[in-house]
């Protein structure tokens, strides 16, 4: 190799880096397996910083392994994993690991609240754990403005886990992945069990809290209202691998048959239908007024 | 990006300035909040100015030191004044802590409670006990109900799993009270009495007793856990919705094999614990086994093996009942799964001696000593 190419190589690799900083993950060629079933196979799959990336398919396709992959609990066989320019897979050391695990929040499905302590005891652990010299009279009160954060009613904070409904359950479990302030949010179907209303309202809730926290959501969802009331991007996971990736206008414009049925099935449709309402509704009010 | 929160302080006509620098991160914050907590009066502003990255925990920082100093913020960046608004307005009382009693009232509460529970759980067992009876019954008059795979399936869990480690430990006992026993009784002379001591004790407490330990340790403990993940899980719920009971399909399985398995896995103890017996007598008391033999039958009457046998059921009831009644009250989370597998094994074990000591005044009473 001549080094005037070297050189251009060279370049090309920083200018590839300076375009890849606003990626927050860059899953390449993953594969994930269990015994014989392949998961997935030669994945690839970005998630661009400040966005909140849908990432929806069939049950079984592999989504909340894919998140699983990611976040580390789950080793995958092949493939690289980077989150925040950092390879998350093989020579990554302790503290470089707990650097980067500090910098995300999961949402477990079921919320995954510690069934032993109450929501604000729940909501600290991870500021107990990392941050001790946070005294305890600052760290009630991180706790209790995170609690209101979510929409949680202010005398959640003594409850046990068992003593909350389904969805203020999901709402303690988000108040403890953000305990942390961190850049990236996992969410594995947050609305999934909840009543519309209160869907949509955790769905406003999130995109409010992504605006003013400039949180980069990875949104794994079954709820097509979910995707199109506030996800940027929607990654569709299918025949073991992201088949594509883009605003729902691009995913239409595909013409992958699961992803036509999809999004055209009568679910799709109606979703679409609210969709339009709601512009309509918005196009006809006077812009100062709100509603 | 990493550079510690740090503050300077600026006095002026009409107070002081904090003016704060670095990053405002939960990272990078170390004593910046006790510091601003030192402050008491006379700040006039907070200067945001030289900040360059921040959190909501920065923000909510900034926030609490100026509402309590009366301070204004100043210099805030778009990002900062936006955090902080966002804390501000959750600025709100909100419980963090339940309430608290005062100890005496809570020692007097926790003994009150316990008696309560003492009460509801020993009625709980009686009236759990009752309820199998009546689904007994049922199966009695409907006998294509009963599952007999289900039993089946627990006599090789309940009784065969268990042969190994009982029969280890019936071994060691036998071994242990023949030694012991012979250790006192050569101070008479009369060690030849060790076999009366091992076959008589064998049959009639210590096979059966220890048994009964062994089975509410693994089998009692494990029907609490199974019954009390199911409970969690909403199977049980399911199987009441299905129309199947569970009583009939969990509860009386589990108490048939371990009603069962208890006098064949008694016996098999005691045997076991003679032969211990009989292993030591051999080789540290000189007696030949086909003596040991011979006088374990001249001393041993048959109602010995007959009060053995007859309190193994019992026993065998008593474990899988306290066992699956435990279980089924599991309510709210996996915590209590836990609390009521002790308590299961715990209760098994007292009701079992408690009941032991009855039968043993029984057994007085009916001449068979």
């Amino acid at each position: 190799m001549s080094e005037v190419d070297a050189q251009q190589a060279e370049e090309n690799r920083i200018d590839e880096a300076v375009e890849r900083s606003d990626i927050a993950i860059e899953v390449r060629g993953l594969r994930n397996s269990f015994g014989d079933q392949v998961v997935h196979e030669n994945l690839d799959l970005d998630v661009r910083k400040g966005e909140i990336l849908g990432v929806v398919g069939g049950s079984g396709t592999g989504k909340s392994v894919l998140m699983r992959a990611i976040i580390g609990l789950q080793n995958p066989d092949a493939g690289d994993i980077c989150v925040f320019g950092k390879s998350m897979i093989g020579e990554l050391n302790d503290d470089e690991a707990l650097a980067i695990r500090k910098r995300w929040g999961v949402l477990f499905q079921g919320g995954a609240l510690f069934s032993t302590l109450t929501v604000a005891e729940n909501v600290e652990v991870p500021i107990r754990e990392y941050y001790p010299n946070i005294g305890p009279a600052l760290r009630d009160e991180i706790a209790a403005y995170k609690i209101r954060m979510t929409g949680l009613p202010a005398e959640a904070g003594p409850k046990y886990p068992a003593e909350l409904s389904g969805g203020m359950r999901k709402r303690a479990g988000l108040a403890r992945a953000l305990a942390l302030d961190p850049d990236l949010l996992f969410l594995d179907e947050p609305t999934a069990g909840l009543d519309p209303i209160g869907a949509a309202a955790f769905d406003d809730q999130t995109r409010r809290l992504q605006q003013t926290l400039g949180l980069t959501v990875f949104l794994i969802t079954h709820d097509l209202d979910t995707l199109y009331s506030i996800c940027d991007r929607v990654a569709v996971l299918a025949d073991k691998r992201v088949i594509a990736v883009g605003t729902i206008a691009e995913l239409l414009a595909t013409d992958h048959p699961w992803i036509q049925e999809y999004f055209n099935g009568p679910r799709g449709r109606a979703a679409t239908a609210a969709v339009e309402r709601e512009k309509n509704k918005a196009a006809s009010t006077p812009p100062d007024g709100r509603r | 990006m990493n550079k510690a929160a740090d503050l300077a302080e600026e006095m002026g006509d009409d107070g002081t300035v904090i003016r704060l620098s670095g990053n405002l991160a939960i990272a990078c914050l170390h004593d910046l909040p006790a510091r601003l907590d030192g402050y008491q009066d006379a700040v006039r502003a907070i200067d945001l100015s030289q900040v360059d990255h921040i959190d909501t925990i920065g923000a909510w920082t900034v926030h609490r030191t100026a509402a309590r100093l009366g301070a204004d913020i100043v210099g805030a960046n778009e990002d900062a004044r936006r955090l902080i608004e966002a804390v501000g307005q959750l600025d709100e009382p909100v419980t963090i802590r339940p309430d608290h009693a005062p100890p005496w009232k809570r020692v007097v509460g926790q003994i009150g409670e316990a008696v309560t529970n003492a009460g509801s759980t020993l009625f709980g067992l009686l009236g759990f006990f009752g309820a199998s009876l009546v689904t007994t019954w049922a199966l009695i008059r409907h006998p294509s109900r009963f599952r007999v795979n289900a039993v089946v399936q627990r006599f090789e869990v309940v009784g065969v799993s268990a042969l190994g480690i009982i029969g280890l430990m019936s071994f060691l006992i036998g071994i242990v009270i023949a030694q012991q026993g012979s250790v006192q009784l050569r101070q008479f002379g009369m060690e030849m009495l060790t076999i009366n001591l091992v076959g008589r004790l064998t049959f009639r407490e210590l096979g059966v007793l220890m048994t009964a330990i062994m089975v509410a340790g693994r089998s009692g403990s494990a029907f609490a856990a199974q019954l009390g993940t199911m409970k969690l899980t909403e199977e049980i719920d399911a199987m009441r919705t299905i129309g199947v009971s569970p009583m009939e399909a969990l509860v009386l399985p589990r108490t048939l094999a371990v009603v069962v398995m208890m006098p064949l896995l008694g016996f098999y103890s005691s045997i076991v614990a003679i032969i211990g017996g009989g292993f030591l007598c051999a080789v540290s008391l000189d007696i030949p086994p086909i003596t040991f033999v011979q006088r374990l039958r001249e001393v041993v009457p048959i109602t010995d093996l007959w009060v053995g046998l007859i309190k193994a059921p019992v026993f065998g009831v008593i474990i899988a009942l306290a066992g699956c009644y435990q279980g089924m009250q599991v309510k709210a989370n996996a915590e209590e799964v836990g609390l009521r597998t002790t308590a299961a094994v715990v209760q098994a074990i007292f009701l079992v001696i408690v009941i032991d000591a009855f039968f043993a005044v029984f057994f007085t009473w009916v001449g068979w000593n």
